[in-house]
């Protein structure tokens, strides 16, 4: 160790910063897709979980459930090589000609994240005053309307700084895509260390992407949360 | 405009409304008044289902809400209710809280909706707030603005539930005066409140209610003067005696 060679030339230029740019690159879109989805998700499952229609509220409560309850490596295996045999031939074929381990790692993130963002969402809207509900109710909004216009968009509002935890527990997640062949930032910076035994610099580079990947998420929804909350502050 | 036909409303073993009969005419106002727990609040949020009634027929607008196929949500827009705490919608301006169903269920254009809404805030006296957000209002003007968002959907009935119990007094005055002015609109309202000014000024009628029952029913210059029931008589007596004692 104490004659390892330090050389980070490898990593600046060349083949090799190129491998590990596609990876930040692959990284970057896993986390920014995932993250949306899951969001999206999170919220239908939290007004599923709430709702007044017991088949429904249970079904949200088995997801909730069993989705945060089983390891993240295991559900991304599950969509990688168990979808692949409960589906029929063409899908397959399809599905291989595309770009598969991408879209089984964007299932995979999307689906365990959404639960732990719908439990968030849904103890959000549990602290708004019913009196909101009633008021829209009451405007002639249906329940679903209501919570789109009235409960949902107050309810983010307190959520965010969970919200914020999930998103980077999710960007940190991503790469356990690895695992199935994507190649994320981790997988490429594996490479670097596999063809230039370089592995400090290549996984203190992926390191530091993390790191400004989380530091970005943080200040991007902060930033947004602080204008739109600045908006309505007492005066 | 509004018809309760033998109505029988129970939370759990609690009787809150007892065989009520009333007929609210188009263009009324009625005052609904009577001690806290009375059934006031739940009689008048029958009217549009925020609480549903368990025996009876009660026909609003010509729908009749026993009936389970008709769309409660288009009645909710007829029917504008304003709450004793005003419930605002804090995430949006006081354009955007007027603005909203409009947009939304009535698919008004939005320049539209807000034109509208802007002449509705001049009726309230509130137009300079139109950016302001509910947080930054007082609790008079919070209720003016909740006034204006009711009648933003055009409605043929406003029920009010103690729009003025929650206001600092000097913020009374300017609210019933609001609704003293939509009162000559010819709008059918309903009123619960424990302002026996606003009361004797405006009122068609005035409801006495108690213990979940209607005891008296009558025009606001007999029910002060010749008041009919010995629990009447003692609510009013109650209820003059501190405020004589707070305005002289
Ligand atoms: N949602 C509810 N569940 C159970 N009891 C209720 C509910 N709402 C009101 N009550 C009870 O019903 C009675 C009448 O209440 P309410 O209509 O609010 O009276 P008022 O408005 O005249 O003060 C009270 O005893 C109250 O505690
Ligand atoms: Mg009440």
């Amino acid at each position: 160790m104490l004659n390892y060679q330090f050389d980070w030339s490898i990593i600046t230029s060349g083949k090799y910063f190129d491998w590990l740019v596609a990876g930040l690159i692959t990284t970057l879109k896993l986390s920014a897709i995932s993250i949306v989805l899951a969001f999206v998700l999170g919220l239908v499952i939290a007004v599923m979980r709430m709702a007044h229609n017991k088949p429904v509220r249970w079904f949200a409560h088995a997801y909730l459930e069993f989705f945060r309850n089983t390891p993240l490596l295991v559900q991304i295996f599950f969509w990688y090589f168990g979808s692949y045999k409960i589906l029929p031939a063409v899908v397959n074929d399809w599905l291989v000609s595309t770009n598969f381990e991408f879209a089984a790692a964007v299932i995979a993130l999307t689906i365990y994240t959404s639960a732990f963002i719908a439990e968030d969402i849904r103890s959000g809207i549990l602290s708004i005053p019913k009196e909101q509900m009633e008021a829209s109710r009451s405007a002639g909004f249906s329940y679903l309307r209501s919570m789109q216009y009235i409960i949902l968009p107050q309810a983010v509002r307190i959520t965010i700084p969970p919200l914020v935890n999930q998103f980077l527990n999710l960007a940190k997640n991503s790469s356990l895509a690895m695992t199935i062949g994507v190649m994320e930032m981790t997988y490429q910076a594996r490479q670097v260390e596999s063809y230039t035994f370089k592995g400090f610099e290549a996984f203190t580079a992926a390191t530091v992407v993390y790191l400004v990947l989380s530091i970005l998420i943080t200040t991007l929804v902060n930033t947004y949360n602080e204008k739109v909350l600045n908006l309505h502050k007492a005066a | 405009m509004i018809t309760f036909s033998g109505v029988h409303k129970w939370f759990k073993q609690l009787h809150v409304l007892n065989d009520i009969n009333l007929h609210v005419t188009p263009g009324e106002v009625l005052v609904v008044c009577g001690p806290s727990g009375s059934g006031k609040s739940t009689l008048i949020r029958t009217i549009n289902q925020l609480e549903p009634i368990n025996q009876g027929s009660l026909v609003v607008d010509g729908m009749d809400l026993s009936d389970k196929k008709i769309d409660i949500n288009k009645l909710r827009a007829e029917v504008g209710f304003v709450f004793q705490q005003f419930n605002l919608y804090p995430h949006l301006s006081v354009i955007g809280n007027i603005t909203l169903a409009p947009i939304k269920i009535r698919n008004t254009p939005k320049k539209e909706a807000e034109e509208q809404a802007m002449q509705l805030l001049t009726r309230v006296g509130l137009a300079e707030k139109r950016d302001a957000y509910p947080s930054q209002l007082s609790g008079g003007q919070q209720q003016r603005v909740a006034i204006a968002r009711g009648l933003a959907m055009r409605p043929k009935i406003m029920l009010f539930d103690e729009p003025t119990s929650a206001l600092d007094p000097e913020m009374i005055g300017e609210v019933l005066q609001v609704m003293q002015d939509l009162a000559k609109t010819g709008i059918t309202m309903v009123v619960v409140t424990h302002e026996m000014g606003f009361a004797r000024e405006v009122a068609d009628r005035v409801v006495f209610m108690a213990d979940g029952v209607i005891l008296e029913e009558a025009a606001p210059e007999d029910f002060f003067l010749r008041p009919q029931h010995e629990r009447s008589r003692q609510f009013l007596r109650q209820l003059l005696t501190p405020m004589q004692a707070e305005c002289s």
